[in-house]
């Protein structure tokens, strides 16, 4: 089983190596037209063969651990019970060894068929998406590395091996997020994207070393099961939390997702929406044995705020992207509230989900983009007749977002509140209160998005020339194949993945919240029917600008702490200029202007010199006859 | 004849020599003035032979040698006079300060690692 894992992780690499540097080869040196068709060709094969490999051999692997019988706490272990664990090697560092090694159980298959599926799906997708794109060959080696990157967080038995796969997808979002570089607008997004799950990022590899020196081990089973002090633990897990924050787009480090739609949506697909962001919600449950309840506490505390705050900020959005973006984070808040509620199973659950609706949302934005050429949504309307496939697979992505039945987000949502119910957390019934609003939230801003791209008049924007560099093309017909088979193959999991906890649901509680998303789909749907030509975010009145804006968080950050850093560096060069280097000057100027001096007798002039010579001479004469 | 008459007239020329070697503008007088001092030493050369009776004549032979480097001097220095006249059509000592000091303070160097070159205004035409 472990050689098949560790298949898994490299299969994806290999293809990104292969797809790096073959793609071209051995006819790399011309860039033209028929060379470019011929690499993306490859470049193509090379990416999308080891993504379905992977895939296959993941299945294989679930179908290995899996099995009846086991404990039930969490429904992973009672459906793949199975486990194995193998040791490369283990490296000896002086102090606490680094065992490179992988581990697989009922979590890490679950986790990785939900990347191998949408790596899958997007690699394919991504063949049409990108047609024609001059750099098609390293995008699509990025994406392999970066589904070799998570699979290795998946698989992973050591957290400092973790913590190798956790900085490549690290490196890899910023890499896709600037694919498109040539806008200067989207090489900053990626920066941002850097530098914020960078700052998280500090914070995780402190924690890993504070649990791993507390434990004596990295091995992630050996710090699970050791036994650490309750003050480490809180320091230790609240140090992991920046890291899950920062990639997770948690606040108060999320405001780099929605300016990560600046990438090509097929990224906006994998890495923000299905699993990259997935990676923080998932080394929560991988560790969650050892995270004390004040941490879960600050965890659910942030989601509170997180989730409703997103699903506002989604509320006003125009720019479908983002709406989804926020809908993401606010999502992802209801992964990180099941688990301060204490239960990542729920979390997990709704991570599967909703990483199987939120691809298929990203991927039908994406064929919804291609089409109309423009990102606004007040550009779009009316795309029911001109695109059934995208518009029946997006609305069971919307109706999954909303947690309406018999999708599977309907099953999974309502696992999440059902575990924030029954918690004994002291924050129980604020996090309560704010996910059912943000139920209600997420009904109102899903069916807008649904409402004013697919309904209303049809007022197409096309685009008289595509920019250069980017794949918004408008043909005026359905995406094209490899664009739409990928919908479908993640519309059934999005549609009928929940029946595997139709036994765990508690159907009063699903009522409830069924209800309040409805409540606010309705208001929207009978505010958009009085005024189809305008935009039913006015519902929110005043608040709009800020919900706009998200808040001014991202101002606040650039007040707070964009400017006095960029105040403070500026200080830092006036000070090297003016301090260091005027004291280096300075000296030097002392030296001249003494030296001037000495230099007033060097005029030139070679008779004064020689009247020098012959006084000096005189002098030593005089001094010899008088002394002598 | 007493020694002191050729060691005063000796002392004589080789004061003349003196001054214009340190107050004459013109280079041609400056040589000349150096042959002066040159033939003050002869002087005291022959004279000294003289009144020492030197058996060997070192004075005299000394005298010889100087006379024949006094010569090859002379002809360098008015080639070199020659040469500077026609480069800078002026042989005037007081205006060929080539050599010294920069009069200006010359820019610090600069941050970045240029080093600006200290320039000076050259008298008389330049050498092309």
């Amino acid at each position: 089983m472990i050689v098949a894992a560790a298949l898994i992780v490299l299969l994806p690499f290999v293809g990104a190596v292969a797809g790096l540097l073959g793609s071209r080869w051995p006819r790399g040196g011309s860039r033209t037209e028929e060379n470019n068709a011929r690499a993306n060709r490859r470049a193509g094969w090379f990416a999308v063969g080891p993504a379905a490999g992977a895939l296959v051999l993941t299945v294989w692997l679930a179908w290995q651990v899996s099995g009846a019988g086991g404990s039930a706490d969490v429904f992973w272990a009672e459906f793949l019970p199975g486990s194995a664990e193998g040791t490369l090697t283990v490296i000896d560092t002086g102090a606490i060894p680094i065992s490179v090694g992988l581990q697989v159980d009922g979590l890490s298959v679950l986790t990785a068929i939900l990347v191998t599926v949408v790596a899958t799906a997007v690699q394919v997708y991504s063949v049409g998406y990108l047609r024609g794109d001059s750099r098609f060959p390293s995008y699509s080696a990025f994406i392999s590395l970066f589904t070799s990157a998570m699979l290795l967080v998946v698989f992973a038995a050591d957290l400092l091996v973790l913590y190798v796969g956790w900085e490549i997808m690290g490196l890899c979002s910023y890499l896709l997020i600037g694919h498109w570089w040539e806008d200067r607008a989207n090489s900053r997004a990626a920066v941002k994207a850097f530098l914020v799950t960078r700052l998280g990022d500090v914070a995780f590899l402190f924690g890993i070393f504070t649990l791993g020196f507390a434990a004596g081990s990295f091995r992630i089973d050996d710090v699970i099961a050791a036994d650490i002090s309750t003050g480490t633990l809180v320091l230790a897990t609240m140090l992991l939390l920046g890291g899950v924050a920062g990639k997770s787009a948690q606040v108060p480090l999320h405001t780099w997702l929605p300016d990560a739609m600046a990438g090509p949506t097929p990224i906006s697909a994998l890495i923000h929406a299905a699993t990259m962001v997935a990676a923080g919600i998932f080394i929560v449950a991988r560790l969650f044995p050892v995270f004390p309840q004040p941490t879960l506490d600050v965890l659910g505390v942030l989601a509170a705020i997180g989730m409703l705050g997103a699903a506002l900020a989604a509320l006003a959005q125009d720019d479908l992207k983002r709406v989804l973006a926020y809908s993401t984070i606010s999502q992802l808040a209801y992964m990180a509230a099941a688990l301060s509620a204490g239960s990542p199973d729920a979390a997990i659950f709704h991570l599967i989900s909703h990483g199987a609706f939120k691809a298929l949302l990203f991927l039908c934005a994406g064929a919804v983009i291609h089409h109309v050429g423009s990102n606004l949504l007040s550009h779009m309307g009316g795309l029911r007749q001109a695109m059934p496939i995208t518009f029946w697979t997006m609305t069971i992505g919307f109706a999954a977002l909303m947690g309406l039945p018999p999708t599977s987000g309907f099953f999974s949502k309502d696992a999440v509140i059902l575990a924030i119910e029954h918690s004994t957390s002291p924050i129980r019934l604020f996090l309560y209160g704010s996910a059912l609003i943000t139920v209600g939230v997420t009904g109102a801003y899903a069916i807008r998005a649904w409402l004013r791209t697919f309904f209303g008049e049809e007022h197409v924007h096309a685009l008289a020339e595509p920019t250069p560099g980017t794949a918004h093309v408008f043909d005026g017909r359905e995406a094209p194949r490899t664009m739409v088979w990928p919908l479908v193959l993640l519309a059934i999991p999005a549609l009928l993945l929940g029946f595997i906890g139709v036994a765990d649901m508690d159907w009063p509680s699903a009522a409830i919240s069924l209800l309040v998303a409805l409540l606010g789909a309705g208001i929207v749907y009978t505010t958009w029917r009085g005024a189809p030509h305008s935009d039913p975010a006015r519902l929110l009145g005043p608040f709009r600008g800020p919900c706009e804006q998200a808040f001014y968080v991202d101002r606040v950050y650039a007040a707070l702490i964009a400017r006095p850093t960029l105040a403070l560096a500026r200080g830092v060069v006036r000070t090297d200029t003016h301090v260091v280097d005027g004291a280096v000057r300075g000296s030097g100027r002392l030296t001249l202007g003494l030296s001037s001096l000495a230099r007033l007798s060097q005029n030139g002039n070679a008779q004064l010199y020689v009247t020098g010579l012959l006084a000096g001479v005189l002098l030593i004469a005089v001094g010899a006859v008088m002394l002598g | 004849m007493h020694v002191v008459y050729p060691a005063v007239v000796a002392a004589l020329l080789f004061s003349i020599g003196v001054y214009g070697v340190l107050a004459r503008r013109n280079t041609i007088l400056v040589l000349m003035s150096v042959e002066l001092m040159l033939n003050a030493v002869n002087l005291n050369l022959v004279a000294f032979d003289v009144w020492l009776r030197d058996q060997l004549h070192g004075g005299q032979v000394l005298t010889l040698f100087v006379i024949v480097i006094a010569a090859a001097e002379v002809g360098i220095g008015l080639a070199i006079v020659l040469a500077v006249y026609r480069n800078r059509q002026s042989i005037d000592l007081d205006r060929l300060r080539e050599l010294s000091e920069p009069t200006e303070l010359s820019e610090p160097p600069s941050p970045n690692g240029a080093q600006p070159v200290a320039t000076k205004v050259t008298t008389g035409g330049g050498p092309e």
